[in-house]
């Protein structure tokens, strides 16, 4: 490893000017044709439909913004500025509903634009463009997957927000009188969500201090073993607690499905409809 | 450490304070089955709020003990045991299948009375 | 993802802070699961639910050393880290017989021991990824990761 770091250096001292030098000679040339470059840069992008949803003075903004701050990371080497700077347009895009098309298509035509001036600059010396676009390239490469890489994550904050709020949104636990809850379970449940459905249940129980739970499957289109599994131990954890589970709406499906995981339904108490189950669990707590 | 065990009637209540390992659970089986035996008792209540796991021994203990109470001619009930540690033990696979259980220490004592009270009638 | 467990260096995930537990005998089940508990709360685990299940599946996994191995064996506790997602990793070892049919082991209702013989898929219940390795006469590996939601 240190001989390596020797090595490297001894061969950026035997040409030790080239490499900073071309860098210098580049960020001047995107610097000095700022103006010109950028708006080629948007004139793409809008002719591409990149633009949609944003006005002129947001594109003026963030253009510029974006093309300076590629251009100093090419000076520095540094790319701090660019994380942050993808970072909050993630943020700020993402929530704007910005299409990821739009933002690596966008990030694809700068660096073409950047890439084509320079093979404009250096069209008479292939060598040196060559060299221009090794130095040029990396760093070009290294901005987009920092683009890219924070569009996706703040993607992903976003789906897993939103998932959090509807598994909250889609299993209210009800207390319809002193001892007894219900709970209307509406739509697919996958194992994620079941396990989150049991554990807002138990502790509704307990601090409910609740007899008898209604478990209102009627809204539950299909269940596959797992979850059928699941809603048995739900049952089980329940009387652990104190309250028994009455299941309400079970589906020809379904029951299928529960019959063929080999559950013994003789501990299941199950009951047609909804009303069925609260008349029978009222029944239940009067007998104590 | 041991588990103490109150006389409160002619009901017992054990109350377990901490983490328990295996032999203590033992020793909280021996105790409750001999004072059973050899005392007035009807009903027992066993506490296991302050209990961070139910894993296979401790399930398997505790319903041992109640089977055990039961064959005496006494009712028990298990009582504390938290949200996330029952969803843990179904997880597991467990269940107290054939034993009493209910949320809490006053919970416990009504059912006890109740259950009690039912075969008063009946007997 | 799991199968790179033996060479934590290389691509898998990363554990570090690791905690050994020496299992002599019983008594060591209780301090193994307070200790794992208590890594877990230091990983960023804050639900009861996932201490609960992590507490019980180090248990479990103790107390199959206890109850079937030639003691001591041990259990190492340690942080995961693995794209971003922080856990816990536990890793059960011991020197016993080994287990001649893992999928046999790994069905509900098996037992070696006389126990309930829940142990093992049980704790494939409680936790995310599961990993074992036997050996007949030389004794098993298990390894098991929950990962912080």
């Amino acid at each position: 490893m240190a001989r390596n770091d020797a090595r490297n250096q001894r061969k950026s001292s035997s040409a030790p000017e080239k490499p900073d030098e071309l860098k210098v000679e580049l960020v001047d040339h995107f610097r000095k044709k700022r103006n010109d470059l950028r708006k080629l840069w948007v004139e793409q992008m809008t002719s591409k439909s990149l633009m949609v949803g944003l006005t002129q003075k947001e594109i003026d903004k963030e253009s510029a913004a974006i093309y300076d701050t590629c251009v100093s990371c090419l000076e520095t080497g540094r790319f701090e500025a660019a994380e942050e700077y993808a970072q909050k347009m993630a943020e700020r895009g993402v929530l704007r509903g910005m299409t990821t098309e739009q933002i690596i298509g966008g990030m694809l035509t700068l660096r073409d634009v950047y890439g084509r001036s320079l093979a404009e600059v250096y069209r008479n010396d292939m060598k040196r463009l060559g060299q221009a676009l090794d130095v040029y390239e990396p760093v070009a490469n290294s901005i987009l997957s920092i683009v890219a890489l924070a569009f996706i994550q703040e993607r992903e904050k976003l789906v897993a927000a939103q998932q959090e709020a509807i598994r909250e949104l889609s299993t209210p636990v009800l207390q319809i009188r002193d001892k007894l809850l219900i709970l209307p379970v509406i739509g697919l449940i996958d194992t994620l969500r079941a396990r989150q459905l049991t554990e807002q249940l138990l502790e509704a129980i307990s601090d409910r201090r609740a007899k008898v739970v209604v478990v209102d499957i009627t809204g539950v289109p299909n269940v596959d073993s797992k979850v059928a599994n699941h809603l048995i131990q739900t049952a089980e954890a329940s009387k652990i607690l104190g309250a028994k589970c009455i299941f309400t709406g079970v589906s020809p499906e379904i029951a299928q499905t529960i019959v063929s995981i080999g559950v013994e339904v003789s501990k299941m108490h199950a009951v047609g409809d909804l009303q069925g189950g609260i008349e029978e669990a009222e029944r239940m707590i009067a007998a104590g | 450490m041991s588990v103490p065990i109150l006389k409160q009637g002619t009901y017992l209540i054990a109350v377990i304070q901490s983490a328990l390992g295996d032999a203590d659970l033992l020793m909280l089986q021996n105790d409750l089955t001999e004072m059973v035996g050899e005392s007035n008792v009807n009903g027992v209540i066993v506490d296991v709020s302050a209990l961070d796991v139910m894993d296979s021994f401790s399930t398997r203990t505790l319903r041992s003990i109640a089977y055990m109470i039961k064959l005496c001619g006494a009712e028990m009930v298990i009582v504390g045991v938290k949200p996330e540690i029952a969803f843990s033990m179904v997880q597991l696979g467990l269940t107290l299948e054939g034993v009493i259980t209910a949320l809490d220490l006053d919970e416990g004592l009504a059912l006890l009375d109740r259950e009690i009270g039912k075969r008063g009638e009946n007997g | 993802m799991a199968e790179a467990r033996n060479e934590p260096e290389r691509g898998g995930p990363r554990a570090s802070r690791n905690v050994r537990v020496v299992i002599n005998s019983e008594s060591d089940i209780v301090a193994a699961r307070q200790k794992g508990r208590a890594l877990a709360e230091e990983a960023g685990f804050k639900h009861s639910s996932d201490l609960a299940a992590i507490a019980t599946a180090i248990s479990e996994l103790t107390r199959n050393i206890v109850e079937y191995a030639a003691l001591p064996g041990e259990i190492d506790l340690r942080q995961a880290q693995w794209l971003g997602k922080t856990g816990i990793e536990i890793i059960a070892r011991d020197t016993g017989p080994g287990i001649p049919d893992i999928g046999q082991a790994m069905t509900d209702g098996y037992s070696t021991g006389g126990g309930l013989g829940l142990g093992l898929p049980g704790v494939t219940r409680l936790m995310d990824d599961f990993e074992i390795k036997s050996r007949v006469g030389k004794g098993t590996t298990v390894m098991a990761r929950k990962w912080v939601p």
